[in-house]
Order: C-alpha cells, then sequence, then structure tokens
C-alpha cells in the first residue's frame, strides 16, 4: 500500500487528476458503500472511527448524520464548508487543489448514507480560482458516472453544485452558511432548530467541513478499526496541523490525532529561526485562545486542548515569536473580530467594537490603568450571550492574551 | 440609465440559477458575474438582477452591503489584495503595505490616479504558509518580499 493512497494530501504528480485517484485506489470505497452497504450500516461505521468535525467545534460526524431524519419525501441536503476563513487555517485548501476527487468521494459516501441527492459546496469567495479545479472535477467524476446520476449504475443520485462566497468570515458558522447559499446576508441563525432537522430550504441538512469529509473514504475503504489505529481510541485519524508564524519550515503537516503541539513546532517545523525564542503559541485558528511556552507539552486532539483551556479548531498553529509586541497580536485580534461581527447581537457588535477602540488607544500611547479590566469586563459581557459561537470565539482569545501576557501589556499601557 | 448585461453574461447566469432549488439563492453567483463584467454593481444592475431573481431590490443592497468582495463602486483594472492578519502581520505585512501605498501613492481601499489599480487590505487569505501574502486579480503571490512587489507592479505595468 503506497502512503499515498492513505494522505489527505497526496504527493504523487498531478494528484489532483482522476486518473491519479485511481491509480490510489480512488472511489473504491463510495463504490463498496453505494453497491453492497445498507445506508445505516455507513453511518454506524463513521460512528465507529470516531471522526470529529474537522470544522473547528469537533462534534462527532456519524453522530450528526444519524439527527438527520431516515426516509421521507422531501429534499435533504448536503452543504461542504470550505469557507476556510479562520486565521492561520489554510488545509481545505489544500485538498481542494491536491485531493478534490477524495472530497467528491467523501460527499457520494456522507449523501448515500443520510439519502441525499443534491450537495452544496460552499467555497469562500477568495477561493475563486481553486473552485475552478473543483469543478473540474466534479466534471471528471460526473463523466465516469461517480457522481451524477445512477452512480456506479445503481440507483442512487447525487447532484454537486459549488457556491462562491463573497468576503465575510461569519459564513464559515453553519447557520450563516445556510443563509449565504439561500441568496442572504450570512447572519446566523437561532437554533434549535439544528440544520439536521431544519436547515438548507427549510429541509433537513448535514454540514460538514471539508476535512471531515475527506477521512471518510479512507473509513469506508479501511474500516473503522483501521481509522482509529491512525489516530486516538476515541478520536480517530490523522489530523492537517498548519504551521505559520515564526518557525523555519512553515507548512502542512499531516500527523496522527494526538500529536505533541512541541513536536509539530520544534521537529516537522523545525523550530523558531535563529536568534528568536517563542512568546506565545496559537493552536487551533486566532479563535483558540493562545498558550505560553511553558504549555506546549500537550497533545494535539480537542479533549486534551480543552482541558489546556485552549481549543483544537481549525489546527492552524501561529508561533509568535519574541520580538513581537503582544500589543501587536491584540491589535490583529480586535479589529477582525469588531470587523467581522455580523452585528445581530449586541454583545457581539458592540464588545468587539468597544475592545478594539481601547486596543487601539492603548496602541497609540493614550492608555489609562484601567483599559485591560475594562477589556476583560468586556469580553466576559459577550461570553454565552450572544446567538453564534462567534460571541466566545471573539472573547476568550483576548482574555487569554490579556491574563497570560498582563505585565508586558501593562507597561504598554503605561507608556 | 438601464442594464443590461451581454448576452454572454446572461447565458452564464441562467447556467448558473438552474441548479438552485429557489431562484432567489443564485444571488450571490449572479452578481459576481455582474461585477466581472461591469468591475461593480452599480444601482442600475441592482434592479435588473432583482427582477431576473423575482427579488425586491433591497435585498440586492442587503447583500451588497453586507459581503466585502462586492463593490458598488467601480474600482481600478487591477485589484490588490493584501492580507494583515496576525501570520502576515508577524511576517511583516504592515511593512510590505507601506511599501504599496508609497508606490502607488494611495491609502488603503484607495485607486490609483489613472484608475489602473486599487489597493485592498483583507484578512487572512488561507495563504497563511506563505506570509506574508497578497492576491493581485484573484491570483496568490508569497511569501512577498518589498523586492518581489516591486517586480510584480512592474509586470503588471509591462501588461498594460
Ligand atoms: C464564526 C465561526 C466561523 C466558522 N468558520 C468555519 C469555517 O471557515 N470552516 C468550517 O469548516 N467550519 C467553520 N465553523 C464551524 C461550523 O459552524 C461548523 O461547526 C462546521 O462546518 C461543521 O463541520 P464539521 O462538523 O465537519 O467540523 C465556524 C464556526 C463559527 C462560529
Ligand atoms: S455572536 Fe456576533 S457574529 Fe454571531 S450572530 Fe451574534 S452578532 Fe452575529
Ligand atoms: S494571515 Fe495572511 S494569509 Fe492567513
Amino acid at each position: 500500500m503506497s502512503e499515498d493512497a492513505v494522505r489527505l494530501i497526496p504527493a504523487d504528480e498531478g494528484s489532483w487528476r482522476l486518473e491519479a485517484y485511481l491509480r490510489r485506489g480512488g472511489y473504491e470505497a463510495a463504490r463498496k458503500a453505494v453497491m453492497s452497504m445498507a445506508p445505516a450500516d455507513v453511518i454506524t461505521e463513521v460512528r465507529k472511527a470516531g471522526l470529529r468535525g474537522r470544522g473547528g467545534a469537533g462534534f462527532p460526524a456519524g453522530l450528526k448524520w444519524s439527527f438527520v431524519p431516515q426516509g421521507g419525501a422531501g429534499p435533504k441536503y448536503l452543504c461542504v464548508n470550505a469557507d476556510e476563513g479562520e486565521p492561520g487555517t489554510f488545509k481545505d485548501r489544500a485538498i481542494l487543489v491536491r485531493n478534490p476527487h477524495q472530497l467528491i468521494e467523501g460527499m457520494t459516501i456522507a449523501a448515500f448514507g443520510v439519502g441525499i441527492r443534491k450537495a452544496f459546496i460552499y467555497v469562500r469567495g477568495e477561493y475563486g480560482r481553486i473552485a475552478g479545479r473543483l469543478r473540474e472535477a466534479i466534471a471528471e467524476a460526473e463523466d465516469e458516472g461517480f457522481l451524477g446520476g445512477g452512480i456506479f449504475g445503481s440507483g442512487f443520485d447525487l447532484e454537486v453544485i459549488v457556491h462562491l462566497g463573497a468576503g465575510a468570515y461569519i459564513c464559515g458558522e453553519e447557520t450563516a452558511l445556510l443563509e449565504s447559499i439561500e441568496g442572504r446576508r450570512g447572519q446566523p441563525r437561532l437554533k434549535p432548530p439544528f440544520p439536521a432537522v431544519v436547515g438548507l430550504f427549510r429541509a433537513p441538512t448535514a454540514i460538514n467541513n471539508v476535512e471531515t469529509l475527506a477521512n471518510v473514504p479512507l473509513i469506508i475503504g479501511r474500516g473503522a478499526d483501521w481509522f482509529l489505529g491512525r489516530g486516538l481510541p476515541k478520536d480517530g485519524g490523522t489530523r492537517l496541523f498548519g504551521v505559520s508564524g515564526a518557525v523555519r519550515r512553515p507548512g502542512l503537516y499531516e500527523l496522527p490525532m494526538g500529536t505533541q503541539l512541541r513536536t509539530i513546532i520544534e521537529i516537522h517545523a523545525g523550530g523558531p529561526p535563529e536568534g528568536v525564542a517563542i512568546k506565545a503559541v496559537i493552536p487551533g485558528g486566532l479563535s483558540a485562545p493562545a498558550l505560553r511556552p511553558d504549555e506546549l507539552d500537550v497533545t494535539m486532539d480537542f479533549d486534551a486542548l480543552a482541558r489546556a483551556g485552549s481549543m483544537l479548531g481549525s489546527a492552524g498553529i501561529i508561533v509568535i515569536g519574541d520580538k513581537i509586541p503582544i500589543l501587536d497580536v491584540l491589535k490583529v485580534m480586535a479589529r477582525f473580530y469588531a470587523h467581522e461581527s455580523c452585528g445581530q447581537c449586541t454583545p457581539c457588535r458592540i464588545g468587539t467594537s468597544w475592545i478594539h477602540k481601547t486596543v487601539m488607544r492603548i496602541g497609540e500611547g493614550q492608555g489609562r490603568a484601567s483599559d485591560l479590566d475594562h477589556i476583560l469586563r468586556l469580553a466576559d459581557g459577550m461570553k454565552g450571550r450572544t446567538l453564534c459561537p462567534m460571541g466566545d470565539a471573539a472573547a476568550l482569545p483576548v482574555q487569554a492574551l490579556v491574563t497570560k501576557f498582563r505585565d508586558e501589556l501593562e507597561k504598554a499601557v503605561a507608556r | 440609465m438601464s442594464y443590461a448585461p451581454s448576452a454572454a453574461a446572461v447565458k452564464k447566469i441562467d447556467g448558473i440559477i438552474a441548479p438552485y432549488p429557489e431562484k432567489s439563492a443564485a444571488l450571490l453567483p449572479v452578481l459576481r458575474v455582474v461585477q466581472d463584467e461591469l468591475g461593480c454593481v452599480p444601482p442600475e444592475a441592482e434592479t435588473w438582477v432583482a427582477a431576473k431573481l423575482g427579488i425586491q431590490p433591497i435585498r440586492i443592497r442587503e447583500v451588497l452591503s453586507f459581503y466585502t468582495m462586492f463593490r458598488r463602486r467601480p474600482a481600478g483594472k487591477t485589484i490588490i489584495q493584501v492580507c494583515r492578519n496576525l501570520s502576515c502581520t508577524l511576517a511583516g505585512a504592515e511593512d510590505i503595505i507601506g511599501f504599496l501605498k508609497e508606490r502607488l501613492h494611495v491609502g488603503p481601499d484607495g485607486t490609483t490616479p489613472d484608475g489602473r489599480i486599487t489597493l485592498v487590505t483583507v484578512e487572512c487569505l488561507g495563504h497563511c504558509d506563505h506570509s506574508p501574502c497578497l492576491q493581485i486579480d484573484g491570483i496568490d503571490h508569497g511569501p512577498v518580499t518589498r523586492d518581489g512587489v516591486a517586480a510584480l507592479l512592474e509586470e503588471l505595468r509591462a501588461h498594460e
């Protein structure tokens, strides 16, 4: 078995083409599912594999699919989240560019399991050119009967539509994504009802991240036990760890779930460049609370990072070197969330913009002694008081920076 | 002034609308076709799109004002989007932005007096392993240096 066959990001030449994917054993898992498995068994196998969502929250994929009502005459939809807006994250791009057929195959298997005949792939607007390659892959798959009407000569059909976003981070939130596909502003919906019951065009809808779905052919093709063996006992598979910032070799590293954070940074990414020491590490995209250098001996999996007071999120690791003032990091963070708040809930709309103004004022040398506590209070006022998880996503990383690097920030305030 | 897209654009738009269960859902991709043709989505195009998709014109305005990639006013022929989120900032994005402003004689979100180039700063482009990075008319470049940016500007000039 060639290693490329089980990689999410294969290294073979022209890896994105159908013929290359077929050489790696592509579409065998979908054939197996559609031709010889009962839909319910597909869902059971994915549940056994402990596949947790790679989009951020880590919700078990098979469990989520089981919430979609079985049977029924009305439409049901699958939405693929390729919005990839979380700063520090560039993994879904790599799958779309190097391995689009594995995503398509995963979609086919998921749709078969849940009884879905129409799927949307929501691609962020900035990936317009990448969406072009995805469309080519879809056309190739349709030509070969792997997608479209009567897949593998069976009675199962799946139509796939690529929908381009237009620049809005919040559209990565699953219900905002639905609004955006329906042609509206990307403003999150109140839950419940959950999309599995009332989703796209008011129909039951499964929503999954690109990386989540790209893992599905491996599970069906090789079995849940094999998949668990590639990761942790309850959290199977590998993870695409993106490393950027102060390291010698920024890039994407596909490693077992539960690999040590320090190992990824020091060994795989080569550690910080000559003369630079690590000041802080953001382990899972900008929304994941930062860790101090003495907190890096943590395994990179959902539960371990939650215990460490942070989150695995999108597994985008940002390494901050000691030459960068923490205030600069805080400025970027505060600006980002103030800019991206959709404005529906007062705590998020006001909180993010007030934090931003306060941070900018400190940056201009006009800081007040009470500013840091003020920021912490504003962040506290957002947590758990908003319609969507963005309120927390904006509050927690700000609080972590202010709490963990308080001494340095006090000096900036007093300047 | 009334607006009607080119026959080619109308054909493309009809193709885009067809697979959606509800016509109005095609709004974002349709606006993109219009913007690709006109460089922006002016008020008269709003009216046309609204009629085409059977929705109120106000819905178009709501959507245009929400998404950062839509423009209601013309921009330069070439659009340079520079990332200024964290990974790029750590790698010197502010210096690159400063250099571009100086070279192009514009502020961020400004267009050169000859109408050729618009400079905008954006949040993460999903290319952080190549930071600092930027996108010129949809093509990614990175990691870029001042010299690299100067060369890209030269290239743009040469392709005039
Ligand atoms: C503000 C916000 C932004 C998000 N952005 C993304 C994103 O860009 N891509 C993504 O896959 N999930 C994103 N999510 C998570 C989605 O809401 C959702 O949990 C995910 O698409 C589910 O897929 P999964 O279970 O396969 O991870 C975001 C969530 C929030 C609150
Ligand atoms: S928490 Fe923020 S982003 Fe989410 S719905 Fe409320 S205002 Fe919008
Ligand atoms: S931070 Fe610039 S591309 Fe991600």
